[in-house]
């Protein structure tokens, strides 16, 4: 087997797997800052309550994206070691930086606010959850720096035919990572929304199937629907702002991303955009490919007006082969790709697809919050079962859109793992082929891969099952009842280990 | 000093931190069969770290993510030379961090017994492996170029390789044994010191031999020296103990491992990964350096984040710094 082959699925399947929990982790740790921000301020019992239970749903999610994280910061030098010696010097500091600024705050202070119920100030133990959410964020803005400068390099000079940071500044202001880094936290808090919604619609439901309807966790349960709900409209709004503002980066970025991603074979003014194919969207089929499309909607997408032209996928093949040559270099660590032709075409179901299920599934997921809002306006319950069905269905939307949305902007960029960047230092790219590690074997690989697989399966099983059964057993599976046998001494919330181990 | 040579030390230092630190909940974890008798003294074991473990764990990482910065050949060779070692520890984290966070969540014995399998398999993977890893680069592999390994897996277990693996082990046991009796009270904090008294000198000598075997192999005057320092706190803690001073032993036992790790980094300094191949396959502070640039940046980031660090995490330490014991554990609540 390839060892080029077996890395790239490794890679897929633990980045995209680790991207599973990031997007919750960012979010609901946020969320539940301004929860327990509002407790602090008034002291309302329900908001203590909210903070408790979607506090703990947190942390089971929060524990299996860290240790996720760590396979992150190993697998490059694991395997792609070619990689990691290419782009060294300015990859390596955004990830030096995460760790120093980012991660360790990050797992100090949620530490703290784990087991620092009562013994630290109420103020300070807020400023613990808020310093540990703000980290987890600065870290993915750290690693989407990385991430953007693989997409668009910058801040670079070529020295010995490898890149040189000449300004850190430049990497950390890149445009491609401000842009995916606004795009990505958006993303998180749709998650988040969708999380609240669903949960709270199903709690909700069953205050009023059991006619509880003076049932006191209510308030929690509908103070947190509508939270989640107006949450999941802004992320929403927010997503498909950044969304345009990194497409239309990558349109002069990587032309090739978006052509592919709308399976557009030939250069078209204006262009149309594509909402649905029937055809076959793979190559050479892409010539007969049938869909609905708006007319000059590509155009606009891409440039902002309706007539500009869009190049399609042959014409810029023809560009990349005329600007980075026809074949792979002969070289012996290629293996077989050495001295053959490359395909600058990215795999096109994959991405023309992977585009449509991000938008669909995230307006799935809006339209889920829209309707949560519509269906609870002025303290209405839900009183039928198919809401709160749908809205436990749509958790499930946003993690999809955010999954596809990786898949796409990864595959996109293929056969690039350092995409050109056309208006940067010339020679600054690398193929996927010549990062795998040269002293890697495809059974060392397939060992981590089946190793890793097997192991993120069990837990995956595990996360749910927990996340599940917290969330059925609702406030009182974090709160334990008040005063059985000592209440004299207790104080109400005085379950100071509550979140001890 | 330049640039290359001040990030070569704080990268020791980053092990050195990672070691004294992660060492004693390693140790910990590893403790949790051998010392505790049951569920509630396990919890007992586990809240001792609790607070701690995370942050703890954050300095390999920032270690790792710093040797890519800084010497990005180092980074590539040491973990494409050592995949499936450093394979076997990711997958021992992994499993680790988890079952803290889940051993708790459901009331079963089972689901208890799993996870506490999964915390010693957990804890007695990463040090032996970090051992094996850190001692094998630092003492010599056969690399060949392009940090390719040569010789398959069975390079990878060198005399002092397999040596380092058994005295990072048996440090941690010791470690994890005095943070045990410094943190807790009544039975088990009895139970601790006498276990760490019993098995401490057995389990600290493979590191006396590994300190010894690496000066006579390839010491300088300096690195002998701190050799020499670092067994006499060794030998120090476990008096200081017997004397039922948990705190100096603790304290002791942080002079041994930073000295182990100063005099194995700095007994070939210059030169970071030695080719047992050939030297010019060599990785050496100089030609494995990033740009001066990088460099610097690194450095500012370094310069200001690194005592914010020490500062927020030695409060931690401050904040739960009272002994717990068996009665300050709340009763199972679980949905």
């Amino acid at each position: 087997m390839d060892v080029l082959d077996v890395a790239r699925w490794q890679f897929a399947i633990t980045t995209v797997y680790h991207f599973l929990m990031v997007p919750l982790t960012i979010g609901l740790s946020i969320v539940v800052a301004v929860m327990q921000t509002a407790w602090v301020r008034t002291g309302k019992a329900h908001y203590l309550a909210m903070t408790k239970f979607w506090g703990k749903l947190m942390l089971v999610n929060f524990a299996m994206g860290v240790v996720t994280g760590i396979v992150q910061e190993f697998q490059f030098g694991m395997t792609w070691s070619a990689y990691s010696r290419f782009v060294g010097d300015v990859f390596g500091a955004p990830l030096a930086m995460e760790g120093i600024v980012a991660f360790m705050v990050e797992s100090t202070f949620l530490g703290l606010w784990i087991f620092g119920w009562e013994r630290l100030p109420k103020r300070v133990h807020l400023a613990c959850l808020w310093a540990a959410s703000l980290a987890s964020t600065a870290s993915a803005y750290f690693i989407l720096s990385a991430n953007s400068w693989m997409q668009h390099p910058v801040g670079i000079e070529l020295v010995d035919g490898r890149p040189r940071l000449t300004s850190i500044w430049a990497v950390l202001t890149n445009n491609t990572a401000i842009a995916a880094f606004t795009h990505t936290v958006s993303g998180g808090f749709a998650v988040a929304g969708t999380f609240l919604v669903g949960i709270s619609a199903w709690h909700l439901w069953k205050k009023h199937k059991l006619s509880a309807v003076d049932d006191p966790d209510r308030k929690v349960w509908s103070a947190s629907l509508r939270l989640g709900a107006w949450i999941g409209m802004v992320a929403f709004a927010a997503v498909a702002l950044t969304g345009d503002t990194q497409g239309k980066l990558m349109f002069q970025q990587q032309p090739m991303k978006m052509a592919a991603a709308e399976a557009l074979c030939h250069t078209e003014a204006p262009a149309s955009f594509s909402i649905f194919a029937y055809g076959d969207v793979s190559r050479p089929d892409c010539e007969n490919v049938k869909s609905i499309t708006v007319p000059a909607l590509l155009s606009f997408l891409a440039h902002n007006d309706f007539s500009t032209e869009v190049k399609g996928v042959q014409d810029l093949t023809t560009l990349y082969e005329q600007k980075y040559g026809h074949n792979y270099p002969v070289d012996p660590s290629l293996g077989a790709l050495s001295g053959q032709p490359i395909d600058y075409v990215p795999d096109l179901p994959v991405t023309y697809w992977g585009f449509r299920f991000m938008i669909g599934f995230g307006a799935i997921a809006a339209g889920a919050a829209l309707l949560a809002l519509w269906l609870t306006r002025r303290g209405r319950v839900p009183r039928t079962k198919w809401f709160p069905r749908l809205a436990l269905l749509s958790i499930a939307t946003p993690f999809l859109a955010n999954s596809f949305g990786w898949i796409f902007t990864e595959m996109g960029r293929q056969p690039f793992v350092v995409v050109p960047n056309p208006t940067g230092v010339d020679g600054v790219f690398m193929y996927t082929a010549q990062a795998v590690s040269p002293g890697v074997s495809a059974g060392q690989v397939l060992t981590s891969l089946i190793a890793l697989t097997v192991v993120y399966g069990v837990l995956a099983v595990v996360e749910v099952f927990l996340l599940v059964r917290y969330a059925k057993a609702g406030v009182a599976g974090v709160m334990p009842p008040p005063g059985d046998g000592d209440a004299d001494q207790k104080k109400p919330d005085d379950d100071v280990l509550a979140f001890a181990y | 000093m330049d640039l290359p040579t001040l990030w070569f030390w704080v990268i020791t230092a980053l092990w050195t931190g990672y070691f004294f630190l992660e060492g004693f909940d390693f140790g910990v974890g590893m403790l949790t069969r051998l010392l505790a008798r049951d569920n509630t003294e396990r919890r007992v074991l586990v809240n001792t770290i609790g607070p701690v473990w995370d942050g703890n764990e954050v300095w390999v990482i920032v270690a790792i993510g710093a040797t890519f910065a800084a010497f990005p050949p180092w980074y590539a060779t040491m973990l494409s030379a050592e995949y499936l070692p450093v394979l076997l520890i990711l997958l021992a984290l992994i499993g680790r961090g988890v079952a803290f966070e889940y051993r708790g969540k459901v009331d079963s014995d089972r689901w208890r017994h799993g996870w506490d399998l999964v915390i010693l398999l957990g804890s007695w993977i990463p040090p032996l492996g970090w051992g094996l890893v850190i001692t094998g680069v630092a003492t010599g592999l056969p690399i060949g170029k392009d940090g390719v390994l040569e010789g398959g897996l069975g390079a990878l277990f060198t005399w002092p390789a397999v040596l380092g693996a058994l005295a990072l082990a048996g440090f941690s046991l010791v470690h994890g044994s005095v943070f045990v009796a410094l943190k807790t009270d009544g039975e088990i904090r009895r139970r601790a010191r006498a276990l760490a008294l019993r098995v401490g000198p057995l389990c600290l000598l493979p590191m006396a031999v590994l300190m010894v075997l690496v000066q006579v192999r390839q010491g300088g005057l300096v690195t002998i020296v701190i050799a020499a320092v670092g067994l006499l706190a060794g030998a120090g803690a476990l008096v200081r103990l017997a004397a039922g001073r948990e705190g100096q032993a603790f304290a002791l036992l942080g002079v041994l491992i930073a000295s182990v790790v100063v005099s194995l980094f700095g007994s070939d300094f210059p030169t970071i990964i030695a080719s047992t191949v050939d030297p010019s396959y060599s990785l050496t502070v100089a030609n494995a350096a990033s740009s001066p640039y990088t460099l610097g940046v690194i450095t500012w980031v370094a310069a200001f984040g690194t005592p914010a660090v020490l500062v927020y995490q030695g409060w931690t330490y401050w904040v739960f710094r009272r002994r717990i014991s068996a009665a300050h554990i709340p009763p199972v609540h679980v949905p």
